[in-house]
Parts: C-alpha cells; sequence; structure tokens
C-alpha cells in the first residue's frame, strides 16, 4: 500500500485538546486505579541514556528491573530495559533468564544526523549485541525539507536490518512544530514497517504528551481500520508519576480498546515512573505513603 | 472488518461525588419579597431525582395570587430601590452574588445533578461555573451601559417576568437574572416544575447576598403559573427559554401589550462534516453535539451531515467512540450521560425511537447496559433517513442523532436550511474560506466552526425563524433589558 503523504489525515488542534480534558476527567478508584497501576508498571522501559553511563550503571539498572520492590510479591516486571547499543551484551547478559527484554536505540541517536552507512551499522551493532528491540530516531532534516520517501525509505531498510527485532521508530515530536506533521510522520513510521511508533529521545522538550499520543493513536486504529495489523505506540520522556500514566492507559482505552492494553502493544519510556507507580501501589494496598528511601533508586 | 474492542475488561470501580455536604429542606416556599412565602393555595408538588425516581423535596405551588404578590414586589422594589440606586452599588451585588456561587459551587453542583439527572461532570465543569461566570460578565457591565449604547440612555425596563426550562437550571436562570439585575430592572423568575432546585438555592444567596427584598423573586409552578406572570399586566418583559410551541402561545398572549419579550426556543441544528475535516475531533464534535446533557440541549447538533465520501469511515469511528461513553449513575464522575430528566422526557424520546423505526430508518444503540430504575436513554443514532423523517424535521431533545450524507456545498446548505428552527450549526473542515461561506449562508443564530456546544457569557446566544428572536449573553443580552434611543 502506497501512502499519499500530502494526504494524510489533518488534525484540529483544540479538538484534540478538548479530547484530553475529557480524559484527564476520568477517576480511577479502588480495583481500577490498581489493575491501572500494575499495567502501567508492565509496560515501562527502563531506561538509561546519558553520555556517563557506564557496564556497571547498565547492570545497576538491569538489577533494578528485576527487583522491582521485592518486599512486595506479585508484581509485574517492566516490560525492558533501554540503553545505548555498547551496552546491549551487558544487559542482556545481566537479564538472563528473565522475561525482560532489552531494547537499544540505534540510528544516531538522538539527532540522527548521520549516513545511512552509519545508522545501520549502528542497528547491526544493536542486533548482533542481542537487542530485541531497536528504538531508532527518524531524520527530522530531511523530514522538514519535504523529503518524506527518504525518511520512509531510511526506516524501512533500518526495519531491515532488525531482523526479528521489534522496532520502534522515534518520531521525536517536540520537533516536528503541529499535530498535522505528527500524524503525517506517524503514518510515514507505520507504513515503512514500525512494529511501534514512540515520540521522543527524552532529549528534546517537550517529550511526550497526552494530546501528541492521542494523535499517534488515532494514527493506528486509522491503520488497524485499513489492514487489520497492530502497530504499537510509546510515549517517552517527562511522564514521572503515576496519574499521568493512569491518563495515558485511559486515553489508550478509550481510543484503541482491550488489545492494546498490554506492553506487547504500548509502553513507557521512563527512568523515574516505575518508582512513584510502586509507591502508589503500595499505598492502595495498606493505605499508608511509605517514605521514597524505601524504594531503590539505580 | 477488523473489530476495535472497547468493551474493555478494565471497568472504572464507582467514583461517586459524595452528597454529605449539600443542604436540602424538606420543603421550600415561594421567595417573594426576600422572605420565604407560604403559597396561597396551600399546594405542594413533588421534585424527583430522574436516576431514582426518590423524592427530593416539596415544592410550592403559586398561583395567581402568589404570582400578583410577587409582581407587586418587584414593582415596589424596582420603584423604591432598584432604580435609584447607583449602577456602581448594583454591580457590586450582582459580583457578590457570583462570588458566592463560586463559593458553593460544589453543592450547587451535585443538586443539580441530583433534580435534573446530568452527570457531575457536566454541573461541576460546565453549569455551575459558566453561571457564575455570567454573574461576573454583567456585573461588569452594570456602570457602563452608557458606554455599551453610547448617547442613546439606555434605561431599564421595569419587572421583567422570567421563565426558565430544565435542562439547564442553574444556567438558564443566571442568564436571566444577571443581565436584568445589570440594567436597573426586578425580576420575577419561574423555575422548571421539574427542576426547581437550584433555582430556590439561589434564593439562599440572593438573601446572603444582601440583595434589597422583591429585587429577585423566585415562584415554583407548572404552565398555569407561567401563564400567569405572562399574562400579568404590570410585567414589561417577558424573557422565554423553551418549547416553540409555548413560545408561539406566549407571542399570542402579549400581542397587543406593551410588552417587551425575548424568546428562546427549540432548535434541530444541522452538524455539517466534510471531507477535508480533521475527523478525529469531527466526530467528538458529534459526540459533545447530541450527547451533552443527554441531548436536552436546544442547540444540540441533532441532523448531522457528512459527505458522503468519508461517511463509512466517520460511521465507524462514531460508533466506536459512542461504546466508549460511560452511561449511568449522574454522581458517578465517569459518567458521560446521566438520566433522562423526565419520566414525561423519557416518553416523548421513546415515541420518537418508534417513529423513526416504523418510518423504516435503521436505529443503532450502544450495548451499554442500564440501570433499573430511573428513567435513562441509550446514545442512539438513526441512519438511512432523509429530509422527509419525522425524526429529522422535529426537536426530540433526548440523546438521539439523525444521520444523512451530502455531495456538494449547495445541497448540504439548502438541507441545512430546511428547517423550521434556526438557532444553531456546527461546520467542520480545515479550510477557512469554506467555513465563512458556510456561516455566510446557514440560517441560524449560532454557528460552531470546528467545534461545538461551546459557550461564554461575552457571546450573544439567539435563533433564526421559530428558535426565537432576542439575543442573550454579550452586550447584545443587554438591550433585551433596556429602552435605548433609536430602536
Amino acid at each position: 500500500m502506497i501512502l499519499d503523504y500530502n494526504a494524510t489525515p489533518v488534525i484540529d488542534q483544540v479538538g484534540v485538546l478538548d479530547r484530553i480534558d475529557r480524559i484527564t476527567s476520568r477517576s480511577l478508584k479502588k480495583d481500577a486505579k490498581m489493575h491501572g497501576l500494575k499495567l502501567a508498571l508492565s509496560m515501562i522501559d527502563l531506561t538509561t541514556l546519558e553520555g556517563a553511563d557506564t557496564t556497571k550503571k547498565v547492570v545497576q539498572l538491569c538489577n533494578k528491573a528485576m527487583h522491582l520492590h521485592d518486599a512486595m510479591p506479585g508484581l509485574p516486571t517492566v516490560a525492558a530495559v533501554c540503553v545505548y547499543p555498547n551496552f546491549v551484551e551487558t544487559a542482556k547478559k545481566t537479564l538472563k533468564g528473565t522475561k525482560i527484554k532489552v531494547a537499544s536505540v540505534a540510528t544516531a541517536f538522538p539527532a540522527g544526523q548521520s549516513s545511512r552507512e552509519v545508522k545501520l551499522l549502528d542497528t547491526k551493532l544493536a542486533v548482533d549485541g542481542g537487542a530485541d528491540e531497536v528504538d531508532m530516531v527518524i531524520s527530522r532534516g530531511k523530514f522538514h525539507e519535504g523529503e518524506y520517501n527518504f525518511v520512509f525509505d531510511e526506516i524501512a531498510a533500518i526495519k531491515e536490518a532488525c531482523g526479528k527485532a521489534r522496532l520502534k521508530v522515534i518520531l521525536e515530536t517536540g520537533e516536528l512544530g503541529t499535530f498535522d506533521k505528527v500524524r503525517r510522520a506517524s503514518d510515514i513510521a507505520i507504513y515503512a514497517g514500525a512494529d511501534f511508533i514512540k515520540t521522543s529521545t527524552g532529549k528534546i522538550s517537550p517529550a511526550a504528551t497526552l494530546p501528541v499520543t492521542s494523535v499517534m493513536l488515532e494514527a493506528i486504529k486509522d491503520y488497524y481500520y485499513k489492514t487489520g495489523i497492530q502497530v504499537g505506540m510509546k510515549p517517552a520522556g517527562g511522564i514521572s508519576n503515576a496519574k499521568l500514566a493512569l491518563q495515558y492507559l485511559l486515553l489508550v482505552k478509550e481510543t484503541l480498546g482491550d488489545a492494546w492494553l498490554t506492553n506487547e502493544w504500548f509502553r513507557f519510556g521512563a527512568s523515574s515512573l516505575a518508582n512513584d507507580v510502586l509507591m502508589q501501589i503500595v499505598k492502595q494496598t495498606t493505605g499508608i505513603y511509605q517514605s521514597k528511601d524505601y524504594f531503590s533508586k539505580d | 472488518m477488523t473489530k476495535i474492542n472497547l468493551n474493555s475488561t478494565w471497568e472504572f470501580a464507582p467514583s461517586l461525588e459524595s452528597t454529605d455536604h449539600i443542604n436540602l429542606k424538606k420543603q421550600y416556599e415561594l421567595f417573594i419579597g426576600g422572605k420565604w412565602v407560604k403559597p396561597s393555595s396551600g399546594k405542594y408538588f413533588d421534585t424527583v431525582n430522574p436516576a431514582t425516581e426518590e423524592k427530593l423535596a416539596s415544592i410550592a405551588e403559586a398561583n395567581d395570587k402568589d404570582v400578583d404578590k410577587a409582581v407587586k414586589a418587584a414593582r415596589k422594589a424596582y420603584n423604591e430601590v432598584w432604580s435609584k440606586m447607583p449602577a456602581s452599588e448594583r454591580g457590586k451585588y450582582i459580583y457578590r452574588i457570583a462570588r458566592l456561587i463560586q463559593e458553593r459551587a460544589r453543592e450547587f453542583a451535585v443538586i443539580e445533578t441530583l433534580d435534573g439527572g446530568k452527570p457531575i461532570r457536566e454541573a461541576r465543569d460546565i453549569d455551575v461555573p459558566l453561571a457564575a461566570a455570567h454573574f461576573f460578565y454583567y456585573a461588569g457591565w452594570a456602570d457602563k451601559l452608557d458606554y455599551a449604547f453610547p448617547n442613546r440612555n439606555p434605561m431599564p425596563l421595569g419587572v421583567a417576568g422570567q421563565i426558565v426550562p430544565w435542562n439547564f437550571p442553574l444556567l438558564m436562570v443566571a442568564w436571566k437574572i444577571a443581565p436584568a439585575l445589570a440594567t436597573g430592572n426586578t425580576v420575577v423568575l419561574k423555575p422548571a416544575e421539574t427542576t426547581p432546585l437550584t433555582a430556590l438555592k439561589l434564593a439562599e444567596i440572593i438573601q446572603e447576598a444582601g440583595l434589597p427584598d422583591g429585587v429577585v423573586n423566585i415562584i415554583t409552578g407548572a404552565g398555569a403559573t407561567g401563564a400567569a406572570i405572562v399574562n400579568h399586566e404590570d410585567v414589561d418583559k417577558i424573557a422565554f427559554t423553551g418549547s416553540t410551541g409555548v413560545g408561539k402561545i406566549i407571542q399570542n398572549a402579549i400581542a397587543g401589550t406593551n410588552k417587551k419579550a425575548t424568546l428562546e426556543l427549540g432548535g434541530k441544528a444541522a452538524n455539517i462534516i466534510f471531507e477535508d475535516a480533521a475527523l478525529d475531533q469531527a466526530v467528538e464534535g458529534i459526540i459533545n453535539g447530541i450527547y451533552f446533557n443527554q441531548g436536552h440541549v436546544c442547540c444540540a447538533g441533532s441532523r448531522l451531515f457528512v459527505q458522503e465520501s468519508v461517511y463509512d469511515v466517520v460511521m465507524r469511528k462514531l460508533k466506536d467512540r459512542m461504546a466508549s461513553l460511560v452511561v449511568g449513575n449522574p454522581l458517578d464522575k465517569n459518567t458521560d450521560i446521566g438520566a433522562i430528566n423526565s419520566k414525561e422526557q423519557l416518553n416523548t424520546i421513546n415515541k420518537y425511537l418508534k417513529i423513526g423505526k416504523a418510518e423504516g430508518a435503521e436505529m443503532y444503540q450502544t450495548d451499554c447496559s442500564l440501570p433499573k430504575k430511573g428513567y435513562w436513554c441509550k446514545p442512539t443514532l438513526f441512519t438511512g433517513v432523509s429530509q422527509s423523517n419525522r425524526i429529522v424535521q422535529e426537536e426530540i431533545f433526548g440523546p438521539v442523532l439523525a444521520v444523512q450524507t451530502f455531495r456538494t456545498v449547495a445541497e448540504v446548505i439548502e438541507k441545512a436550511n430546511n428547517t423550521p428552527y434556526g438557532l444553531s450549526a456546527g461546520v467542520w473542515t480545515d479550510k477557512g474560506s469554506k467555513l465563512f461561506n458556510m456561516t455566510s449562508q446557514l440560517k441560524a443564530g449560532v454557528i460552531w466552526g470546528n467545534t461545538f456546544n461551546k459557550f461564554d457569557p461575552s457571546s450573544p446566544f439567539g435563533g433564526f425563524k421559530e428558535s426565537g428572536f432576542g439575543r442573550e449573553g454579550g452586550l447584545h443580552g443587554l438591550k433585551a433589558y433596556l429602552k435605548v434611543k433609536g430602536s
């Protein structure tokens, strides 16, 4: 199916914000809240993407992923840890025997300003290291130049290089400017073969927002209407508390429904979200807020 | 067809707004001359919670004598106090009412929901804040009337008789009282018999605000009480919001008298979706247009026109969005569609559902479950209808949408205007030139572009044709309560 990029659906900004107002006025209590919190926890891609990352830091993060809060039995683990390509092997080794996936950013993350060869090699490094998932960035410069075919072809090439690894395509919505462009970039990524579309690198502000996620979810929905094929969604960056995470899940629930409410099709890219979700789960269970120091920081 | 499953296994747990904090009396008298007065008939009627069918309070029924008493009190207040008071002082009282509504917003929202069946989300986020906003807005005008009508010597009319409907009980009271007071008139107001409580609670606020006795009188009763207000010879102005049928009776009744009138009546608004519109947001607008307040909205977008090229996808998106609407207990914070206002109104809606089916239209309802007690109607839409169907021609005043298709701009303008009503319309297109072309050709008082059911005190509201005349809101709303030179 060939996509006419100039005919991608238009988005009305005011209407998107109105829709989000309806979502954020929803109220989750008791069992419904607990269900949502556990769901959120299971969807986290625990992330460290710093220039200062070291092998030891990555091992610590993997330990955190495996032992979120052992004081409370029966909790799900996070979905994945997300690291730079050179740490994939370390993460893979540390997480061996668990169901936690290893995701790697690639393609000259975060700016994406490099040649196709370098991006393909970067991807190969991640995949050869054993990455289950690859988080690539699109070429925003080319996108702004209107070189949509370039952007499309690049995604398709990386998808091929991924082999069995699932491909998440980062649009970096904070650099796109309008919802119309977010929608266009979503369509390009989806039609080029993305398994997931993802809002942000976390290096640019604004990162993920509810409105931008809503626009991307509608793109996923339209593709599903046309093809019956599911595409996943990953908001990343800036989602640091449980209340906000639950609002994202409600947005998914009311836009795409049950089929997307699993960590196979929805992820949060976050570093500090897990502890707030854990704190809320303990609060829901015991009725008491615990000190932040009862939750490990890695 | 791959179907999206929105009947999630992740169900909302009940999240009920508390009713502990509200203060309701068992019995309400008439508010005349600043005091609570027993009705001369000695009769009372019940006001009922439509979500539970339980009685909330006994309400006094005013007859001709009581109406006369109220009009006399209003006249006395007008002659002796209100017309002589400096305008800036008048403004202070109105500001005070606005602030007191804000202070007691939570109580008002809960009572509005109990008495009328509307979702607490709407009462809390729309009805009550907008009511306060109207008082704030008109308070500001009180001492600036000479700027609103320069060199035209604006003067109040005298005593205004005001009759409001049951769909937005407090908000409609605010629409009526705020401009009347700001312009120096006094008021005799009758709320609807099914939803009198927030108007009566407002009487408490009016007392608390120290408004001079008789400036606002609130009397309760059914149609006969309203008729007595309309026919009273010492009333200078009638302001009515309600059905076109009653509007016509009022027009007849005041013919040949010196009474001024503004009538805000029924509607059957066209909501028009072009193929170049932002479709996902348009679908949200369709939902807001017809399912807001259970469709008990005179400006509801009850006739949907979808351009044929996008008909299939719009209907699919619309049905999926409808599936995520929560129907049920109005006090639940997650409820999107509450109870139908009264048994009588439910009967009317059900009558139209039967008519629609009998006319051969295809009816679609979501498969939500409804509470056993109370008055409920599932969100409904009819397809396969045309301008010739009664469900397209007549105002249903419920959560019932009639969907038609069109091919060209000229066709949809002709169809949209092909109704005795002309209160509102909605146009959805990404093309500005098309939008402005439409707004200049649609015969409706309010036309929303890429949105629907948006209200603001500064924006005038009112109808064309049988949707009434006169404007409420904004600077135009002042004029309806003033004598101004040269008009």
